[in-house]
């Protein structure tokens, strides 16, 4: 799976994309950003306030129970503030 | 019906000849220029970088515009959102709505800036005295977005 970080998600993390293996157990989004916390502390970091963490899978917004799968395009970022 | 999404600048009087030029049939265009203010939250802002999704952006951009197209009888819509380094003064964003009717070019165009505030997916980094920031959301832009969801 394909995930991407915006904004001040990417700069503590500190990529902007990376490609993982998912875990069987992981369905859906809630339990991705529970699972992508466990990569290094620099995730645990970023991911630790989920309220503040807006999720797109294949290029649209979705709640946290919104299933994944491997082949999806999964996007984490903060509100976003154009205009 | 246009989306653009680019790094350099738009002419706001050529944008409006190209949008208006052989219809005869618009009674009325509104017009929304985003500029880049110098001063934020009582800080000076010397610059402002505006990082995006490519792809889901023009994606996210283009289904709002079908949006308001289904919600008010347009002749055209025209969104451009840059992004890059901009500078205090420079143009952001340009949204236009044509129509018979100035209710709905009025109102469309409306609900086109508060709905891409909150849905486009662009983020803000402004360079201040103290160093680089990111801008965080607003809850007066989730507010102002709420407004036009529809009942039921």
């Amino acid at each position: 799976m394909k995930i991407l970080y915006f904004a001040w998600l990417r700069t503590k993390i500190g990529v902007a994309t990376e490609t993982v293996d998912l875990p069987a157990e992981v369905r859906d989004v809630g339990a991705l950003v529970e699972w992508l916390k466990t990569r290094s502390p620099k995730h645990a970091d970023a991911l630790a306030n989920s309220t503040v963490v807006k999720v797109a899978v294949n290029q649209e917004h979705v709640p946290y129970d919104h299933p994944v799968g491997a082949g999806d395009e999964v996007a984490l970022f903060p509100p976003v503030t154009g205009g | 019906m246009t989306v653009k999404v680019q790094g350099e600048d738009f002419d706001v009087g050529a944008e409006l000849a190209a949008m208006t030029g052989g219809k005869t049939g618009i009674g009325g265009v509104t017009l929304f220029v985003g500029l880049v203010r110098d001063m934020a939250g009582g800080e000076s802002v010397s610059a402002m970088t505006l990082e995006h999704y490519p792809g889901m952006t023009e994606r996210q951009l283009e289904a709002i515009e079908a949006e308001a197209r289904a919600r008010w009888p347009l002749d055209d819509a025209l969104i451009i959102h840059r992004y890059g380094r901009l500078e205090p003064g420079d143009r952001i964003v340009l949204v236009a709505t044509a129509s018979a009717h100035r209710e709905a070019a009025f109102e469309s165009c409306h609900f086109l800036i508060d709905w891409l505030k909150t849905r486009a997916p662009f983020w803000k980094m402004e360079a201040t005295p103290e160093g680089e920031r990111w801008v965080e959301a607003k809850d007066s832009d989730d507010a102002a977005a709420a407004r036009w969801t529809k009942p039921g």
